[in-house]
Formats: structure tokens, sequence, C-alpha cells
């Protein structure tokens, strides 16, 4: 059995194009296209020449000594947080922006929460002189300023989603919405591992360069490809497929999964959606979902805007279902004591939705010759703001 | 025989309307009902709220928010719609997303329907191909007619396909958009209506998106079975509330 998408676009009984009938030849052109376009030798080269050249790939694979020696194993931290744009969001709008030229797309729309998914949106939008729009919810405009005004700087108009919560989910709903209405000229970038297929699959293709340089880089520094752990977080799940990408058919890497719990995963502020979900239909993806007993949609929360998502990308429900992957969830006060911690030790300020991913150490026992990597998938600057009213700095 | 399939055989230019159920008010979805019956209108699309309408535009999406707020549930509009049929004889179908279907059981769904007397679904999410390959059975099994949706973007070859899976009519998108955001069909809807009828399809067609009022009414039904009206009559309500359906229904036709 294999963890990947299988050719009907399901991960195990998750996934599939749950989408209305207006949708069906946007999403129809791009399942036709993605494979044979992004295989052609000319993509890739432009592909990994834009990630060398623009975004600074390959990023380092940096051992973590003090914090190794505190928790007696052996952690390396994989460097997406030196990203051009701050995040590894940034490799997937740069492939799928690369898919648009080639689909002939003359306008571009993109969904943001926290804004970093619209900020490497704007970003490859400005650099290949094509129209940008971002959906971004009203209440994450007010909450985000900072990333709206790089967007607006990078040349995008930013458009608020005004229905529903007003947050990420809504975005998502206003952009898909766009796209019905726009069907023919507009290409659409989603930022994560979701939507209907082929976006969970072609989102986690061009992440997967990440696992694909983790594999090159320990081979060199361990002799090994294969680590004993790959530790991300998960929103919807874009770097932690990219992180897991190369490694969900070796069975000898353990593959752990890091939720926001929130304020706890009962308290009812939650985004720990592998706990409190049920299988559903999401922005047309068949995934585990937050939703009330009537199936209407539930709003997630997290101290993370990039994680508070109700539902996980299919790839995750299934590494979740078929026990492949283990689920933690941790809480707002574990992630942001983690942010002063890893400042501290190691003198990198993360993403609070990265210092998720590292309170794993507290809560798991490793090895002293156990490799551990954990995906730093984005750096802090952005968060300061949270960082500053948390702690009162 | 299905009331859909009697109705469409019956009458021309049929006048049928989408409501939004739980709208204005949680208790109005019968009255609603009955008066469209009433006033004259053909079919009724029930409209089963949900938090996230991909494909509505912001009048139906408000109207469903509202409905959902109001206190609306799958179980609560079954229990309103019981005993519907001891007044109402027109053809009925309900129309939502996928997920609260899902959620329900899509078996308990159809049951639940069938006992109450509800002719036909509309799932905007549930495309043909999943429809044919994991639910037509116990759709047919319980005498529910599924309606499809075509766009004008939509291939020949699809239209063929959604035409042979389909037993009732087929729901025509009168242009790339979603519900309540165009007035008045020019030359392109037109010839894209015209195309459609050319194509001698074994089911009807249904035109919807984009129909306001008298004008844009007999546009449709020039080129096709009849036509609904959706967000048209939702602002309706909202601005005049229940009492006015039956001058609402006259100034369509």
């Amino acid at each position: 059995m294999s963890y990947n998408v299988n050719e009907k676009g399901y991960y195990g009984e998750f996934g599939g194009a749950f989408i209305p009938e207006m949708l069906y030849p946007n999403v129809e052109e791009l399942r036709q296209n993605y494979l044979k376009i992004t295989a052609e030798p000319e993509f890739q080269e432009e592909f990994d020449a834009l990630l060398k050249e623009y975004v600074g790939r390959p990023t380092p694979l940096y051992f973590a000594k003090r914090l190794s020696e505190e928790y007696n194993t052996k952690i390396y931290l994989k460097r997406e947080d030196l990203c051009h744009t701050g995040a590894h969001k940034v490799n997937n709008t740069i492939g799928q922006i690369l898919l648009a030229k080639r689909l002939g797309k003359k306008r571009i729309i993109a969904e943001t929460g926290a804004g970093q998914h619209g900020v490497a949106t704007a970003t490859v939008c400005a650099l290949m002189g094509l129209e940008c729009i971002v959906y971004m919810g009203e209440v994450d405009i007010k909450r985000q300023a900072p990333n709206v005004a790089r967007m607006k700087m990078l040349g995008a108009e930013v458009r608020p989603a005004k229905s529903g919560s007003k947050t990420l989910k809504d975005a998502t709903n206003e952009a898909i919405r766009d796209w019905i209405n726009n069907p023919v000229d507009t290409y659409y970038i989603i930022g994560s591992v979701v939507g209907p297929h082929p976006y969970p699959d072609m989102v986690a293709r061009f992440q997967s360069v990440i696992s694909k340089e983790i594999k090159e880089q320990l081979l060199e520094k361990e002799g090994k490809e294969n680590p004993d752990y790959v530790i991300a977080c998960v929103g919807g799940g874009s770097n932690a497929a990219g992180t897991y990408y190369h490694f969900l058919d070796e069975k000898e890497v353990n593959i752990i999964a890091v939720e926001a719990a929130g304020l706890g995963v009962d308290s009812g502020e939650s985004a720990a959606t592998s706990a409190l979900g049920k299988i559903g239909v999401i922005h047309g993806s068949k995934t585990l979902l937050m939703q009330t007993n009537d199936g209407q949609i539930t709003e997630p929360y997290s101290i993370s805007a990039g994680l508070d998502y109700p539902g996980v990308g299919p790839m995750h429900a299934n590494l979740y279902t078929t026990g492949r992957a283990q689920f933690i969830s941790i809480t707002d006060e574990q992630a942001m004591d983690w942010g002063i911690k890893l400042s501290k030790m190691e003198g990198l300020i993360p993403a609070i939705e990265s210092a998720h991913a590292f309170a794993v150490l507290d809560e798991m026992k490793f090895k002293k010759d156990d490799i551990v990597v954990i995906n730093l998938s984005g750096r802090g600057d952005k968060d300061l703001n949270t960082y500053i009213d948390y702690f009162k700095l | 025989m299905n009331r859909i399939n009697k109705k469409l055989q019956e009458n021309n230019k049929i006048l049928s309307i989408y409501f939004s159920a739980g709208y204005p008010s949680l208790n109005d979805t019968v009255q609603i009902i009955q008066d469209l019956e009433k006033n004259g209108v053909d079919m009724i699309e029930i409209g089963l709220p949900f938090s996230d309408p991909l494909a509505d535009g912001p009048t139906i999406q408000e109207s469903s928010t509202q409905a959902l707020h109001n206190g609306m549930t799958t179980q609560v509009l079954f229990d309103q719609l019981e005993k519907i049929r001891e007044t109402v004889s027109i053809p009925l179908i309900i129309m939502g997303y996928f997920n609260p279907m899902l959620q329900y059981g899509i078996e308990n769904f159809c049951k639940k329907c069938a006992a109450i007397g509800i002719d036909g679904l509309i799932i905007p999410d549930l495309p043909v191909d999943v429809y044919a390959d994991s639910y037509k059975d116990i759709f047919e099994k319980y005498g529910l007619k599924n309606i499809f949706l075509i766009t004008p973007q939509t291939s020949v070859e699809r239209i063929h396909f959604i035409d042979s899976v389909s037993d009732a009519f087929i729901y025509m998108v009168s242009s790339a958009s979603v519900t309540g955001s165009q007035s008045g069909f020019g030359a392109t809807q037109e010839t894209y209506f015209e195309r459609i009828a050319d194509m001698n399809l074994k089911n009807p067609q249904v035109i919807g998106f984009g129909i306001n009022n008298a004008e844009t009414f007999n546009q449709a039904t020039q080129f096709a079975k009849g036509a609904i009206i959706g967000s048209a009559f939702i602002q309706d309500l909202t601005q005049n509330g229940t009492q006015n359906i039956a001058t609402f229904v006259k100034s369509i036709r």
C-alpha cells in the first residue's frame, strides 16, 4: 500500500474533487495537465533555477547542538525559515505560477489566512508580471496588517472576505466564487495541500523539495538518507506534506504530525482536526473536518493564524486514520514557550506555527542515537506583535 | 410517475422557485411552500442551509446563515415537512450541499425524503461521476431524481454523460457565475441556450441563475422547459416579508 495519491485523486478514502459543475472545466484542465507540464524538462529547469537563485534553496539542514544536548538525541532543523518571504509557502507559489503561465492564464487569485501564502503569491506575481488578487478574511486583515502592507507593496489587490467568520475558510470560499465567476482567464493558486484533486497532490509535489533535500543532506552528514523521525506542524498541511513526501513509504521513518490544540483539545477553542474532526467535505475535498453533528463547518481556534483551518489535507487524514503518522496536539501556551526557548537556545525566532512542532520534544522520548528532523517552516518576524502582546515584551 | 416528470410533461414555461428553509423565520418553511403553490408556482426547491455555500452569491449565503442562526438543521427541516403532502401536491426538491447530507447518512437522508414525499435532490458539490459510482442505486431505490447542473463551459461529451445519468431535468446555469450575480441575458446566453436546445437531449432543461423578473423568465422559457428563480425571491422575502408572495409571483407571469 502506498500513502501517496492514487490515479483517481484519493488517499485511501480521502480526497477526490467534490466541486460544483461550474468549477469542473477549470479543475479538469489542471488535472489533465499538471503532471505533463511539470514533467517537461524546461519546466523543471526553470523551477529549479528559481528555487536556487530566487528562493535561496537548498535550505540548510542545521544540527541543533544545544537542543540535542538537552534532549539527549540528534536534532536537525530543516531551515525553511530562510526561504525568501520567510517560509516554505513560496516553494509552492513558484511551481504554480509557472504552471499558470504555461496554461496561458492572465489573472491570479489566492486565499490567505495569516498572509504568508498571500505574500508568497503576490511575490511570484510581481516576478512574472501577472495581475494578483488575494482574498483575506476581514478579521485577518485587521490582525495581520504588516502582511497586508507587504502584499500591497508587491502590487496585489487584497479583497476582504466578509462572509461567515471572516477568516481563512471564508477567504477560500470567496476565492472559489471568484474562480466560478472567471473560469477562463483566471488561475487559482491554493496555498496548502487542500482543495479538490489535483491540488493536494500538486502542492505536495512542489513542497516535496523539502524532503528531497533532507535525504541528500542526511546522506552527507550521517551517511544515510532516512532519519528516525520527521516532525512538522499541520494546519492544512503543506509544510508537513513536503517534509514527509519522500518518506511516506519508507517504513522505518516515523512520521509525527503536530496540530494546534489552541486552549486545549476539549476547550472548545482548538484546531486539532484529527482529534475533533469527522469525515466530511470541505473546499472540494473529502477529509477530516471540524463540524457540528448537522454537518455545518465550525470555526477552529489557534493563536497561530496559519494553523486554524477546520479541515486538514486528505493526505494527512489518511496518515492519521491508517496510523502511518502519529498525531500530537500542542497548546498555545506550549507553542509560545517554545518560541522563546528556541530563540534563546539556538538564536532562531520561529513562526508560532513552527514552534508547535518543537513542543513534541517535551511529549516524546527519543533515543540517544535517533536522528530527529524538525521542519522549521517559517520565521517569527510576522508574529512579533503576537509575541509582544503575549509576553508583554 | 414521479411528480417532476409528470409536471414536465404537462406544462411548458415551468416556474420554479428556490428559497432557504428556515428563512426569514425558522417556521416560515411550510407557509412559504403552501403560498407558492397557491399562487401558481409549478415546482419548489427547498434550500437546506449550509455554512459554506461555495456556489452561492451573497443573497443566498446571507439567507442560509440567517436560517442556521434561526435554528434550522436537517432534522428540523424533515420535521417541518413531515405532513407537507397533506396540503401540497406540486413537485418538491431539496437543494443543498453534500456535507450535511453525508452527516445525516446518505441512505437515511434518501429514506426520509421518500417518506415525506420529496421528489428529487439538487446537490451542487456532488459531481456526476461520484454520484454514478457510489450513490445512484440508493437514490433510485427511494425513487428520488438527482438533478445535475451544466454551464456554458460544460463540454458536449460531458453534457451527454449528464443526460444519460439524469431522469428528470437538466439544470442549465445561465452563465459562468455564482447565484444572484447578474441581470439580463445577452446574445452570449441566447446562443448557449439555443446550442443546448439543439442537442435534443432526452431530459428537458430548466434554466437557473440570473432570472429575476418577467423579462428574463420569458427569455429563458423560450429556449427551455422552465426557469428557476432564487436570489430575487429571497430578496423579496427580505424586503417585503412572506405576505408579498402573491405579488411577487404575479410580477413574473
